[in-house]
Parts: structure tokens; C-alpha cells; sequence
């Protein structure tokens, strides 16, 4: 072995493997060469930027949140109290339980639940048919129709408040129930559904209630991601249209549709618009009607100082017991919101 | 000519394609069958209606019924004429959007980057930037609307004396304008600025799925390209603009759009809200509010076919199918 300064000296050698000591650049100044240039700082404060807009962004969906609920644990004399922030002094639960008892909030909800689950799965499962229907065939009239859709969309509620109202009032397909009518064999020309869940499912299982012709466009986007060969493979198969749909498409789409169920539940959960429309009924149970000052409460309100803010937090906590079923929805679903969304694929 | 000809020429042999064709099709309409009996039986006697009733009062007889008596453009020409509130409220509100629909689609397409990229805690501010599509809507914004006073308190401790409510916001525009006196910017912009900074929590509510539908492209765009751009040395503010705008800008042109309807339609929007006032007022207000909507549709049209028509003209699109 020919040994000079060159050479790595040999600091213990076995059979098949060998470790050698040469000169290196000391830890420090490497380390400051990794690190300390320009590149990675950019790289440090941009994350770190992104990072605290983020945070602050957070900050701002959920501290409305926090301050309606700090808020609903608080009692009369917090509101008037200049040393109470966000926790309350005097917390109590009087303001849940008046609310619970004097509102009716079970029965609300159970009403809302009724019809908001039969809507939420109708939209779910017919818009699915028809975004898979406008994907995947060609047939004449269907960008007409889909324009339809789009149409549907873009026409405001309220220009139709009027006619939907009269509408469902006197319910009538093809003047069958006019017919009826001139021949006697009913009272009215026809079927009076207003404060029965029937316009809002009606509307539903066609596609047409709230923002559905959203819910046709993500499906659509999200079938023409799904390769052709899928199908085509199964119609080798010897599997039928239906058949396909039922048992490949849609376990195939079911975050997707979770995503659009999750939408539509909850969109019609809260709805103001279609339960002061189509329930005239005053005191007719649907939650919207629970958002009022308990009897018992109102006389503590009109004596408190800070009246407005106490009245305001009471509105509030009917705001929360509304949601919160939502809430526990949306823990469990948002896994799939997130997932459903990024595989829709779409590309415009 | 050619489908003529082709039809004549080779009649047994094509029509065994065709009929196969003509199964596909008609399965294609079996699928959005709901929607064509809905649309048809429902939707537009709805529509013809509503338009019909715009032209017309209602005379409501004590039997219960009630009856059209025609009166040709009366209510489009009082919703202009002799409605004291709709033509300053329909500017307000037009004027507001041009504010809104830049902020909004911005907002989520920044917010759906950042969101896409690998951050701390990615899947928690995924989850909470999506609360609000979930949460926010209808009956609880409308709660929000009236709910300045509760959030002054909890961050200020103020009880409302009206004089407080002037320095609640996040920005006033006091401070502003001194950071930006020595700008050449109008004063007008300071506003707006700080409309936009004060409003970001209602911002914030509006744009979720315009960010979901954001990060769903996103998504879609293939890594490949991104490795490619990587390995040519191309800086992250060049793949952005070279690769990941044209590659997102038919999303863009869905956001713009579904921006622009969701801001119109929604009941927050200051047109909607007089409009639903407008119905409830006795003698013929329902009729009137039909026409002022009708005449509030053409305008949205109007600005949804100038906008896509504009942005549909630099839309980049990868594969024409």
C-alpha cells in the first residue's frame, strides 16, 4: 500500500466494509451553507407565511363560533359585566334549557330531520342519475337539456317565489287534476300541499331544489374523470346499463356522493327560503321557527342593560342547537368532502 | 347530403349500428328522465307563471280564488318609475359585486394554493376552511347579518353605545389612510381596501366551494408536469404562471360564473333582500316583485355572458374533446 497525504487514512477496515477519516469542512460552516442562503430562507418565510395566514384565517371562521358559544353558557348579568370577555363569570345553562323546553326544539328537529334526510338522499341519488346520464351518453338534445340545468340555476328563488307558491298550492300535472274536477270527481282543480314536506321532495326527486344543478355539475365532472374502459369492460361482461350503474358506478362514486348528500342535507337543514314559502302555517315545527326569545327568558331580557346583546346571544344559542346536529355530521363527513372533492377531477 | 347518402347506400348494414346508437341514446335519456318530467311538468309552468304574473295584477277574490286582470309592462315600468327604493338598490347592489366577485374568486384560488401544498396540519385547516359551506348558510347567515353587536362585546367588552361600533372592525379606515397618504392612491381605493379587509369573514363564508371546486383542479393537474418544470430549473412563480394558471383557467371561468349566480341568487344579496320586502307589501306587491326580479334576471344574464365571454377567451384548454 503506497501511503501519502492524499489519501484517506484508514481508521478500521473488516471484511467487507471500511471506514476512512479525511479532511472536512467543519459542521458549523456546512451547516451555515445548507442553510443560510438565500433559497432556503425564501422557502422558511414563505412557509412560515403561509402557515400564519392560514392561522389567521382559521382564526377567523371559527371565532364566531367560539364567542356564540362562550356567549350561550352566559347569564344575565355577564352581558353587563365590562370585565367579561369570552368566559363567563356566572356560566349557566338556562339559556339551553328554555330554549330545549319552550321552543319546541325536538319536535322542530324532528320534523327537519324528516324532511331534510328525504331531500338529502333524493338530491343525492338523482342527481348522481343525471350527472351520470350527462357524461357518459350522447344523445340529441342533451347539451339543450344541460343547459336547462345551468338555467335552473341561474333563475333566483325569488322570481319564482310567486309561481312556485301557487304552484304547490294547487298542485296539477297536466291539467289531470282539472279534468278531475269538470268531471266531479273532485272538489278542487288541484291538491293543496303547502305545509306537507310533498313540494320540497317533489322538487328533489327532479332535480330541482336547492343549488341541485350544482350538485349535476360536480357529478358530471366526476363521471367524465371515470375511464370509459370501466364500463365498457363490464358491458363485456355481459353486464347490463343498470346493472353497471348500481353495482360499479356508484360504489365507485361514494365519496363523491357522501360529498353531495352532505351538501344537500345540510343546505336544506338550513333553509329559510323554500320553510317560509311552502310552511304558512303559523308555528308550523320546522327549526327556522325555534328562533324566537323564550317566554321565560324575555322578561330577564327586557330588564338586563346590555338588552340588545343579551336578546342577540339568546338568537345565537338557538343558532347553535340548530347546527349542532350539523356539527356532528360534518366531524364524521369532512373526511369525505375533502376526498370527494379532490377526485372529481375537474378539468372545466 | 352525406348522412343522405349514407343512410340510402348502405341501409341493412348501418342500421344495425344505428339502432345500437339509438339504444345508448335512449338509455342516456331514461337517466336524466327526472329531470326532463320535472323540468317540463314543474319547472316551466313555474317559469311561464311566474313571467305571466309579472304582467298582470292580482285581484284576490273572497271566495279564495283569485283573478289576472292583464296590465301589459305596468310593473316593470313602477318597479323603474314609481318604486322610490329598487333602481339605487339594484346600482348598490351591482355595485358591490364588482367589488365581491374579483375578492371572492381570488381569496379561494390563493387560499385552494396554499391548501394544495404540503403544509403543517394540512388536513385540520382543510376541515376548518370547509365549515362554513357546511355551516354558514341560509338561516345562520342570516343570524350572523345581525350579530355585530355580540362579536363587538366579546373582543372589545363594549356594551353597545353606537360609538364604540366605529372602531370594531378589523381595519378602520383612519389607520389606513395614513399608511397610505403618501401613495398616489384615490381615496376611493383606501375604501374599498378596507371594505374588502373588514368583510373577509363574510368573504371567508362565500368562497367554499369555489375553493373545493379550486382544489379539485388543482388536483387534477398531472405531477409529472411539475417534475418536468423542476428538472428545466423553473422557479415556483414560473410554474405558476406557465403551468398551473393555464392549466386552471377553465376553472377560473366556472368560478366566475358560479360566483357571480351564487352572489345574485343568494338572500344575503341587498337586491334579493329588497325584493323579498317588495313581496310582502299588500296591493299587488307580489306581482311587482316579479317583475323586478325578472328585470334583475336579464341584467344577471347580461353580466354572465359579458364575463364568461371575456375570460372564455384566454381560457387555456388541454385537450379539445
Amino acid at each position: 500500500m503506497n501511503k501519502t497525504a492524499e489519501t484517506p487514512k484508514v481508521k478500521r477496515e473488516t471484511k467487507n466494509r471500511i471506514r476512512v477519516d479525511f479532511e472536512r469542512t467543519p459542521l458549523l460552516e456546512r451547516m451555515r451553507a445548507k442553510f443560510l442562503n438565500f433559497y432556503t430562507l425564501k422557502k422558511v418565510l414563505w412557509y412560515l407565511f403561509r402557515f400564519l395566514l392560514l392561522l389567521g384565517v382559521s382564526f377567523v371562521i371559527l371565532f364566531p363560533f367560539f364567542s356564540k358559544i362562550s356567549a350561550s353558557f352566559m347569564s344575565a348579568s355577564d352581558f353587563t359585566d365590562v370585565t367579561v370577555l369570552l368566559i363567563p363569570k356566572n356560566p349557566t345553562l338556562s339559556t339551553y334549557a328554555a330554549i330545549i323546553t319552550e321552543n319546541g326544539y325536538f319536535p322542530a328537529m324532528g320534523n327537519t330531520f324528516l324532511l331534510s334526510l328525504v331531500c338529502g338522499l333524493l338530491q343525492t341519488f338523482v342527481c348522481t342519475m343525471i350527472g351520470y346520464g350527462f357524461a357518459k351518453f350522447k344523445f340529441k338534445g342533451s347539451k339543450i337539456l344541460f343547459f336547462a340545468v345551468i338555467f335552473t340555476m341561474v333563475v333566483p328563488h325569488s322570481t319564482l317565489r310567486l309561481a312556485m307558491f301557487m304552484k304547490f298550492k294547487n298542485f296539477d300535472v297536466l291539467w289531470i287534476g282539472t279534468l278531475l274536477n269538470k268531471m266531479g270527481v273532485t272538489a278542487n282543480a288541484g291538491i293543496n300541499m303547502l305545509n306537507t314536506n310533498w313540494p320540497l321532495w317533489i322538487l328533489s326527486a327532479t332535480g330541482l331544489a336547492f343549488k341541485n344543478g350544482l350538485f349535476i355539475f360536480l357529478m358530471r365532472q366526476f363521471f367524465k374523470g371515470i375511464p370509459d374502459e370501466l364500463e365498457e369492460s363490464a358491458y363485456l361482461d355481459g353486464s347490463g346499463v343498470f346493472k353497471t350503474f348500481l353495482f360499479i358506478i356508484l360504489p365507485n362514486s361514494v365519496t363523491m356522493m357522501i360529498t353531495v348528500f352532505m351538501f344537500s342535507f345540510c343546505w336544506q337543514w338550513t333553509d329559510t327560503f323554500y320553510s317560509n314559502l311552502f310552511y304558512t302555517k303559523s308555528g308550523a315545527a320546522l327549526l327556522p321557527s325555534i328562533i324566537k326569545t323564550p317566554a321565560s327568558l324575555s322578561e330577564i331580557v327586557s330588564k338586563t342593560a346590555g338588552s340588545s346583546l343579551y336578546s342577540s346571544a339568546i338568537t345565537n344559542t338557538c343558532g347553535l342547537l340548530i347546527i349542532f346536529p350539523l356539527i356532528i355530521l360534518y366531524l364524521f363527513g369532512q373526511k369525505y368532502i375533502v376526498q370527494g372533492i379532490e377526485r372529481s377531477g375537474i378539468t372545466g | 347530403m352525406n348522412m343522405v347518402k349514407e343512410k340510402i347506400g348502405s341501409a341493412p348494414k348501418k342500421k344495425k349500428i344505428a339502432s345500437l346508437d339509438k339504444r345508448k341514446a335512449r338509455i342516456g335519456w331514461l337517466f336524466v328522465l327526472p329531470f326532463i318530467i320535472g323540468f317540463v311538468f314543474i319547472y316551466l309552468p313555474i317559469i311561464f307563471n311566474s313571467i305571466k304574473f309579472s304582467f298582470n295584477h292580482i285581484i284576490i277574490q273572497t271566495s279564495g280564488g283569485y283573478k289576472l286582470e292583464f296590465v301589459g309592462f305596468q310593473n316593470y315600468s313602477d318597479a323603474f318609475m314609481v318604486d322610490t327604493g329598487f333602481k339605487d338598490t339594484l346600482l348598490a347592489g351591482l355595485g358591490q359585486l364588482v367589488v365581491d366577485i374579483p375578492a371572492i374568486v381570488l381569496f379561494s384560488l390563493f387560499i385552494a394554493l396554499i391548501l394544495n401544498q404540503k403544509i403543517l396540519g394540512r388536513a385540520a385547516f382543510r376541515a376548518i376552511f370547509f365549515i362554513p359551506v357546511i355551516l354558514t348558510t341560509g338561516l345562520i347567515s342570516s343570524i350572523d347579518a345581525s350579530n355585530n353587536d355580540l362579536l363587538n362585546h366579546m373582543t372589545n367588552g363594549s356594551i353597545d353605545t353606537g360609538t364604540e361600533a366605529a372602531g370594531a372592525g378589523i381595519l378602520s379606515v383612519e389607520s389606513l389612510q395614513g399608511l397610505f397618504q403618501n401613495m398616489v392612491v384615490g381615496g376611493e381605493f383606501v375604501t374599498t381596501i378596507v371594505g374588502i379587509v373588514n368583510g373577509i369573514y363574510d368573504i371567508v363564508n362565500r368562497c367554499g366551494v369555489q375553493m373545493l371546486i379550486f382544489l379539485a383542479g388543482l388536483q387534477s393537474i398531472s405531477p409529472s408536469i411539475y417534475e418536468s418544470c423542476q428538472i428545466d430549473g423553473a422557479s415556483g412563480w414560473e410554474t405558476f404562471w406557465k403551468v398551473t394558471f393555464p392549466m386552471i383557467s377553465p376553472i377560473i371561468l366556472v368560478n366566475v360564473v358560479y360566483t357571480i349566480i351564487d352572489a345574485f341568487t343568494s338572500a344575503s344579496n341587498k337586491v334579493m333582500a329588497y325584493i323579498t320586502t317588495v313581496y310582502d307589501r299588500p296591493n299587488n306587491g307580489n306581482v311587482l316583485a316579479s317583475a323586478m326580479s325578472w328585470t334583475y334576471f336579464l341584467i344577471v344574464i347580461a353580466i354572465i355572458a359579458a364575463a364568461a365571454g371575456t375570460i372564455s377567451s384566454v381560457v387555456f384548454y388541454q385537450r379539445r374533446d
